[in-house]
């Protein structure tokens, strides 16, 4: 991509102009051509794989394995929806994800408050310790096996705070906060003292009511996070019914490689993996339905919570 | 972090807790967390040095020095787990690191605002997505009837069963990792781009510079720290390549490449049970990480003087 770039600047002789000038130069033209299409296959990529899923889940087994289905579906049926929306087990599942992640952010969204809240105050002493304390857990963990040991012991297994408590805080989440709180106007709290509110109730009613933006945007951080988290659920959840969607996803698949490889690979694996394929393919797109349903109404609070961040970094 | 404060300036401990304990009681249950989710852990991988008995003390039962080190320095298996350690995340860095940026200046240089925006808005998108979903995808993808191998048979190839191949899992994790992460990650530097003084292009375009040596000149030393500091976090997580995603796509078949660390533990420590022996790795791979990144810091603030902390 660069070299195209080059070799379109190459052309020109000239001193060109920046886009903002008067006039491109020709050999500026031919890049903007290069770029856009560029762009487009970036677009066409990224895209692709979704589409086909769709395409898969509409069709007719005999196509997919024909190997005849990329973007349109034939042989339109929906009867693999069906077959997976009967399922109890899938929507148990449904359920439980919806569960998990109501808790888990509630919990994580309360505790990151309070912390980033308490960090932001630059006249607390022994405020250094405590940012220290959260961000060198970033660059250093305890690992899998002793969080695993400690989750165990402290009898979590098969219960919701096995996905809520080891993740509570995120670090990264913390610090976006922290940023956002040590921008307000420090007058605004110094009036609420004046008011006699105290600690609590200037947290309460004068910063968080200002701050319901960020508020909102560490909620779907978070919410985000524990809808497509699965390997805390994996690894802690040994009952069937406790499983998110993703865990009864990632359960598909492996059903379906495990068949690829005792049915021999390739051909004569036959049915089983194909049938699984249409099924996995509703699967996904079932999972991904509610992601899609918000993406374009959450993106912004991303982007702007991802550039908060980064100035604090 | 900020600097010291003059000891003079400092509020005594006492006056501090009359004044501010409300504040401080709203950090208790935060601490908490941390003590026990994150500092209790590393104090567990005492264990690495202890006899563990499943059921008895998280601390382990007796002490066994460094009897488990030296069994996986001897391990063969250790050693190629290692290795496919390091060629994952060196393969990682080397593509999702520098594509972010170049993804970046060509979307700078879009002049319509729908298509720009519309490109960010699709890009931005796998992001979001479950790592699951992801791998699910892959797999539907590389089946034997699926997009790619339909293309092999345009060609006039055969089809191959590339997940049961050792030799392309690290072409199929490497390029969808670049799928999921090369959009979201323009997004700092589009917002570094964004500060990037205009007269510099004014001056360098005086000068004769063309569009090409302009960003050569203008455009990429503007963004520098931020490719320095995205770098040093790179680096730090080069020893926890994809571990979620391995354990998704790989099988007995691609162990030969795909097995790393971190699953080549889980395997051995919570599949097989061995957890001293398993978190005497974890040791291992968390230090070898810390000593990444606090190297990587520490070679960046000598020489373009851009650090973490």
């Amino acid at each position: 991509m660069v070299s195209t770039q080059a070799r379109a600047q190459a052309r020109t002789r000239k001193p060109v102009a920046r886009p903002r000038g008067p006039r491109p130069t020709r050999g500026y033209r031919v890049f903007q051509v290069v770029n856009a299409l560029v762009l487009t296959g970036v677009v066409v990529v990224t895209l692709y794989p979704f589409l086909t899923i769709v395409a898969r889940s509409l069709s007719d087994n005999a196509y997919i394995v024909a190997g005849e289905v990329n973007l349109v579906p034939r042989g339109f049926n929906l009867t693999a929806y069906r077959v997976v929306t009967s399922d109890p087990t899938f929507w148990v599942s449904y359920r439980n994800t919806v569960f998990y992640t109501v808790v888990a952010t509630l919990v994580s969204v309360v505790l990151t408050t309070c912390y980033a809240y308490v960090l932001s105050k630059k006249h607390l002493r022994g405020r250094t310790a405590l940012v220290g304390i959260a961000v060198f857990t970033m660059f250093f963990t305890g690992g899998l096996i002793p969080n695993y040991v400690l989750v165990t012991s402290l009898g979590l297994k098969n219960t919701v705070w096995a996905i809520a408590l080891p993740n509570a805080i995120n670090v990264f989440n913390l610090l976006v906060m922290k940023a956002f709180f040590e921008s307000l106007p420090v007058e605004l709290e110094e009036a609420a003292a004046v008011d006699g509110l105290n600690t609590y109730g200037t947290l309460l009613r004068i910063v968080l009511p200002l701050s319901k933006a960020m508020v909102a945007t560490m909620v779907l951080f978070y919410a985000v996070s524990f809808w497509n988290s699965w390997f805390a659920a994996f690894l802690y959840m040994d009952r069937q019914d406790l499983l998110p969607v993703t865990v009864y996803l990632r359960n598909l698949i492996a059903g379906a490689t495990d068949a690829t490889q005792t049915g021999g690979g390739l051909g004569s694996a036959g049915d089983v993996v194909q049938s699984a394929a249409t099924i996995q393919s509703v699967t996904i797109v079932l999972t991904i339905l509610p992601i899609l349903a918000v993406y374009p109404f959450i993106q912004r609070y991303f982007v702007s919570g991802i550039m908060l961040g980064a100035v604090k970094g | 972090m900020a600097a010291p404060t003059p000891r003079s300036r400092r509020t005594p401990w006492l006056r501090a807790l009359r004044r501010d304990w409300q504040l401080y009681s709203l950090a208790v249950l935060p601490l908490l967390f941390f003590l026990t989710f994150r500092y209790l852990p590393m104090l567990g991988n005492v264990i690495a040095f202890r006899r563990f008995q499943p059921g008895g003390s998280l601390f382990g039962e007796y002490w066994t020095g460094l009897r488990y080190f030296r069994l996986f320095f001897t391990d063969p298996t250790f050693w190629s787990v290692f290795t496919n350690t390091l060629v994952l995340g060196a393969l990682t860095l080397v593509f999702c690191f520098p594509l972010p940026i170049v993804l970046a200046l060509l979307l700078n240089e879009v002049r319509n605002r729908a298509l720009k925006r519309f490109v960010q808005s699709v890009s931005y998108l796998p992001h979001f997505l479950s790592i699951v979903i992801v791998a699910a995808m892959v797999l539907q993808l590389l089946s034997v009837d699926g997009t790619v191998n339909q293309m092999v048979r345009a060609v006039g190839g055969e089809p191959v069963a590339f997940m049961q191949q050792a030799g392309w899992f690290r072409t199929i994790y490497v390029s969808s990792e670049v799928w999921q992460t090369v959009g979201w990650g323009t997004i700092l530097y589009l917002a570094a781009l964004t500060t990037v003084d205009g007269d510099l292009y004014e001056a360098a375009r005086i000068d004769g510079a063309n569009r090409w040596r302009q960003t050569w000149h203008v455009t990429l030393p503007g963004i520098r720290p931020t490719m320095v500091t995205l770098l040093i976090l790179n680096i730090g997580t080069f020893m926890a390549v994809g571990f979620e995603k391995i354990l998704l796509l790989y099988n007995p078949l691609t162990y030969p490449t795909a097995d790393v660390i971190s699953t080549y533990l889980y395997r051995v420590g919570i599949v097989s049970g061995n957890l001293s022996y398993a978190a005497a790795i974890g040791l291992f791979e968390s230090v070898i990480g810390l000593t990444l990144v606090l190297s990587a810091n520490a070679i960046s603030r000598r020489t373009v003087g851009t650090s973490l902390w």
